[in-house]
């Protein structure tokens, strides 16, 4: 059973920027639970491509002492999509986290994440890089909670946003509620447009304005995808972006 | 002729930069262009570019028989045109060797050659950067990022050799060098540009990198427009009186 009996509204906190009346074309997913146990390491990549109704991806993952997380994902697809994570953190578990959200037309695509780090020396890194044209929006609502014992904590989270066009949007709320006092805690956002003086750079070499582009997204994104070890997949998950991009231009 | 600029004006952001420029090169020379600050030597090399903001108000530029003012910027590059810029731009997220095999075989598709393979391509690389005594790890990192003033010059100068244009505009390029980089990046321009089927434009404020580069010509501009020209010996004088006395005399 749904754990919310109702669609969520815009006032809630973590939904504030979502295509709510999307969802009603298409139920709320249930939470995946994924238990890690001490010392293993859980590693998945969660895809969002095309749809035409919502897609909403919600996973809530343990992490016991020692063990690791690492997802990566992108949102390429559907008018309204999400993917939402809770992660609690045990004693020196790492959570480690890299997001792509692309789109156009109206379409809204969001990562929001909770990662609770609950015991001391947990360390957790988050990337969201969004690319968007046309009417749409890019969202990036990261909560991290670190609990009064939670000392040593080294949390970290990083979204930018690249806007190809007027009228796309981004939105990044972070959100960081710290209980204990000695602990590290960065969080960054940044929006911005193409850096036309590297694409003129890039044109007095010979390349076209869609190539110039094509590099210059495809280095902004793949900074969400460094800590990800396996060439294959980077390619993959790179590929699914950039297509999306290429069928724009 | 490789080049014949004839009575060009130009604009930036409405302000008349360039009066009536008028300047022949033919295949096999060698060029330099000399002139106080604000003279209009970079916005030369940014309308020969086509960079964007640079408006064209009367006059005519023909490449090759081409008329250059109708190409877009990545046009002209692939029609053979080089412009080393006074501040190479930083990429991040791109590394040389990408940007410069993507750019080369973009200039290649254009011109209905080969292209390169990954192999060939770094052969080619490796043997320029080599020429430029330049690391070929340099060529592994984003482009131009961390490098100093004196690698962007010579890292331009690799550029040049890959792409092996017919005519290049090098603004600027002894700036930020040392004594030994002068000399190591003149050798490399006569390496590269020195053949009686290519030809050098040289825009610069002082004459030593003249010593390794001897020009057929040099023009002296002043307020948008060639004011003088002369020989090699015309440089040194400058050097001795400065631009008042010589431009007086």
């Amino acid at each position: 059973m749904s754990e919310l009996a109702t669609l969520p509204t815009r006032k809630d906190e973590a939904w504030r920027y979502a295509a709510v009346e999307a969802l009603a074309a298409a139920p709320l997913a249930d939470w995946r639970t994924i238990a890690v146990a001490a010392g293993e390491t859980f590693h998945e990549c969660l895809t969002i491509g095309d749809s035409e109704v919502a897609e909403v991806r919600r996973l809530r993952v343990s992490v016991a002492d020692g063990a690791r997380c690492e997802l990566f994902g992108v949102i390429a697809g559907a008018p309204y999509a999400r993917i939402e994570v809770e992660v609690t953190l045990g004693k020196g578990a790492h959570f480690e986290m890299g997001g792509v959200t692309v789109g156009g037309r109206d379409t809204v695509r969001e990562f929001v994440t909770r990662v609770v780090h609950a015991q001391p020396d947990g360390t957790s890194n988050q990337t969201v890089r969004s690319v968007h044209w046309g009417q749409g929006t890019g969202n990036f609502l990261g909560n991290i909670d670190v609990a009064r014992d939670a000392q040593k904590t080294d949390a970290a989270q990083s979204f930018k946003g690249l806007l190809l066009e007027k009228g796309a949007s981004v939105n990044a709320v972070p959100q960081l509620e710290i209980f204990a006092d000695d602990v590290k805690c960065a969080h960054g956002a940044t929006v911005g447009q193409m850096d036309e003086t590297a694409r003129f750079y890039m044109a007095a070499r010979g390349l076209s304005p869609e190539a110039s582009r094509r590099l210059l997204v495809q280095a902004f994104i793949g900074d969400a995808f460094v800590a990800l070890n396996d060439d294959d997949t980077r390619e993959r998950l790179m590929r699914m972006a950039l297509d999306k991009l290429d069928r724009h231009l | 002729m490789m080049l014949e600029i004839k009575d060009l004006h130009a604009t930036i952001a409405g302000k008349q930069i360039l009066n009536g420029l008028s300047l022949s090169v033919n295949a096999g020379e060698v060029h330099a262009i000399m002139g106080p600050n604000g003279a209009g030597k970079s916005t030369l090399s940014y309308v020969l570019g086509g960079r964007p903001g640079y408006e064209v108000t009367g006059g005519s530029v023909t490449f090759m028989g081409q008329d250059l003012l109708e190409m877009e910027p990545h046009e002209r590059a692939a029609a053979g045109l080089f412009l080393g810029f006074q501040y190479p731009v930083e990429i991040p997220g791109v590394s040389n060797v990408q940007f410069l095999r993507e750019a080369l075989n973009a200039q290649r598709s254009a011109r209905n050659e080969a292209l390169h393979s990954a192999g060939d391509f770094l052969k080619l690389a490796r043997e320029k950067a080599a020429l430029l005594g330049l690391d070929m790890e340099m060529l592994k990192r984003h482009v131009n990022v961390g490098f100093s003033g004196g690698e962007k010059k010579r890292a331009e100068m690799v550029q040049m050799g890959i792409l092996d244009p017919r005519l290049a505009i090098l603004d600027e390029t002894d700036s930020g060098l040392d004594i030994d980089a002068l000399r190591v990046v003149g050798d490399g321009i006569n390496a590269i540009m020195r053949q009686p089927d290519k030809s050098v434009l040289l825009i610069t404020h002082y004459q030593r990198l003249l010593d390794y580069v001897k020009p057929d010509f040099v023009h002296i501009l002043s307020q948008g427009r060639i004011v003088k020209t002369g020989d090699a010996e015309l440089a040194k004088h400058l050097e001795a009186e400065g631009y008042d006395a010589v431009m007086a005399a």
